[in-house]
């Protein structure tokens, strides 16, 4: 490092700390409560429709699968009518982390790019956010079974 | 060794002083609904009913506040179009796409800026070069910007569920325009302060004003030098647009220089709109520092509550691509005193 860069590196780091001063606390608390609220009510809410599905009649451990379609079409609905991100305003993570949060990113960044064509606007630009998280959610998936695979071999 | 010669209207290290004063004859400010529900909802000459203001997209929305507000601030001044010998004018999207395109149907000469939230104060001061030199009799200086055009460039899709940062600065809808002339009446550009490009390291694009305070106190500093002033010789001294935490860093920062500018310096980020109404640290955009000069401080310099002020445009230049990289935020401010 030269000198120069030393001495502008230093006037950086006075900076940062002058500046650390003034920045604002999130409110971290009041966060995390309404992060439990509001995931813990979508959860309460998907669990209700997995009740239903088995109370007429499917096996418990299938009834999740279409809970969870329901739950993407709510997410979805919810978007398209514009809730969905006043929701989440209160609920931060809690409305992200579920699986309506995974739908309101496909939706709203699909109702976005609209405007730029059916092709090369929504389609090509509606994984946009939720691109990443398939990508790695894959990634994670075969590194896992490779672990299962050396560990315990094919069963 | 030859000596450097320096221009006769240049003062000090990176200032003017205008010979011939361009005087502000008349301004126009456009806004979208949530600005007009601000505290400066009265002061702004129109008022949109939602956010897309008839057309289809928020591009084309941008680009019509600016065609109308290059418009209406000629027909104030009952002028017509031909009168004009230059518009000079800047948004915050990619190419200025909204200012080329609302300009585009006008048929004046024409010169694009890009200098973040500080093209208001940019095109004030090009365009008082350009009257005060001789080069033009009458210009318009406008900025614009639109927060859901803004938005979908810098940040996120609009009806993404995402929680804004305390910090974060809430992008204005609007677009506000002054025509400066040689002759007329109105508060008058007596000197400018070109700013130079500071950064200071800071690379969280949800906390401008952080970026942007080191840029601002240089130039506030480096005005005050260049014309041998002091903060007192200001009635307000007017960010654009800082917001609370880049007012309240600016503030130390002079302090620590031994300038003391806390009781007259405020910030257009902190007047246009109520913190209730879910605006974190303030507002941005180049349309913000615009609208609000073009409205409600050029009334008040008309109706004597000011004397003198200075308006000192501040801008991250930053792109969506350079904070991927990982880039540190440069920022510029630039410094514009106006009398009446």
């Amino acid at each position: 490092m030269s000198q120069s860069q030393a001495q502008k590196k230093q006037e950086q780091d006075a900076y940062k700390k002058l500046a650390q001063k003034h920045q604002p606390k999130p409110p971290l608390l009041k966060n995390v409560i309404m992060a439990f609220l509001v995931g813990g009510a979508i959860s309460a809410v998907g669990q209700a429709f997995i009740n239903y599905f088995a109370a007429r009649g499917m096996p418990p451990d299938k009834a999740g699968a279409p809970a969870a379609i329901v739950m993407v079409f709510l997410g979805a609905l919810l978007t398209g009518l514009g809730v969905y991100d006043s929701i989440a305003k209160v609920g931060g993570a809690g409305a992200a982390v579920p699986i309506t949060g995974y739908a309101n990113s496909i939706v709203a960044t699909a109702m976005e790019f609209k405007r730029e064509g059916w092709i090369m606007g929504m389609s090509a630009r509606m994984f946009q956010i939720a691109g990443p998280v398939i990508v790695y959610a894959v990634v994670s998936g075969v590194v896992v079974g490779l672990i299962r695979w050396f560990l315990a071999g094919v069963q | 060794m030859q000596a450097v010669q320096t221009a006769a209207k240049k003062v000090g290290k990176q200032s003017i002083a205008f010979q011939n004063p361009p005087k502000i004859v008349s301004t126009f400010s456009i806004v979208g609904p949530k600005e007009g529900q601000g505290p400066l909802g009265k002061d702004f000459d129109t008022v949109l009913d939602d956010s897309y203001y008839g057309e289809k997209t928020w591009e084309k929305t941008e680009a019509k506040m600016v065609g109308e507000a290059v418009n209406n601030v000629i027909q104030r001044a009952n002028l017509k179009p031909e009168n004009i010998d230059y518009v000079l004018a800047g948004d915050l999207l990619d190419q200025i796409i909204s200012t080329n395109f609302g300009i585009r149907d006008t048929d004046i000469p024409f010169f694009g800026l890009y200098g973040a939230c500080s093209t208001m104060a940019e095109a004030l001061t090009m365009g008082a070069i350009l009257v005060d030199g001789g080069y033009a009799s009458r210009v318009i200086a406008t900025a614009s910007s639109h927060f859901d055009s803004a938005e979908r460039q810098y940040r996120y899709p609009v009806e993404l569920g995402v929680q804004r940062k305390p910090t974060s600065q809430w992008t204005v809808t609007g677009s506000g325009a002054a025509l400066l002339a040689a002759e007329g009446q109105g508060p008058r550009i007596v000197g400018a302060t070109v700013g130079k490009i500071v950064d200071m390291g800071v690379k969280d694009p949800n906390n401008m004003g952080t970026a942007m305070a080191p840029a601002a106190a240089d130039t506030i500093a480096a005005h005050l030098q260049d014309f041998g002033k002091s903060p007192r010789d200001y009635d307000l001294i007017v960010s654009g647009d800082l917001g609370e935490i880049g007012l309240s860093i600016t503030k130390e920062l002079l302090q620590k220089q031994k300038i003391e500018i806390s009781d007259r310096f405020y910030d257009t980020g902190l007047m246009i709109f109520d913190r209730a109404q879910g605006v974190q640290a303030g507002a941005s955009g180049a349309g913000c520092s615009a609208v609000v000069f073009s409205s409600h401080l050029v009334k008040e310099l008309q109706a004597g509550k000011y004397k003198r002020i200075l308006l000192v445009g501040t801008g991250a230049l930053l792109s969506p691509v350079t904070y991927q990289q990982g880039e540190s935020i440069p920022s510029i401010a630039h410094a514009v005193s106006v009398e009446m």
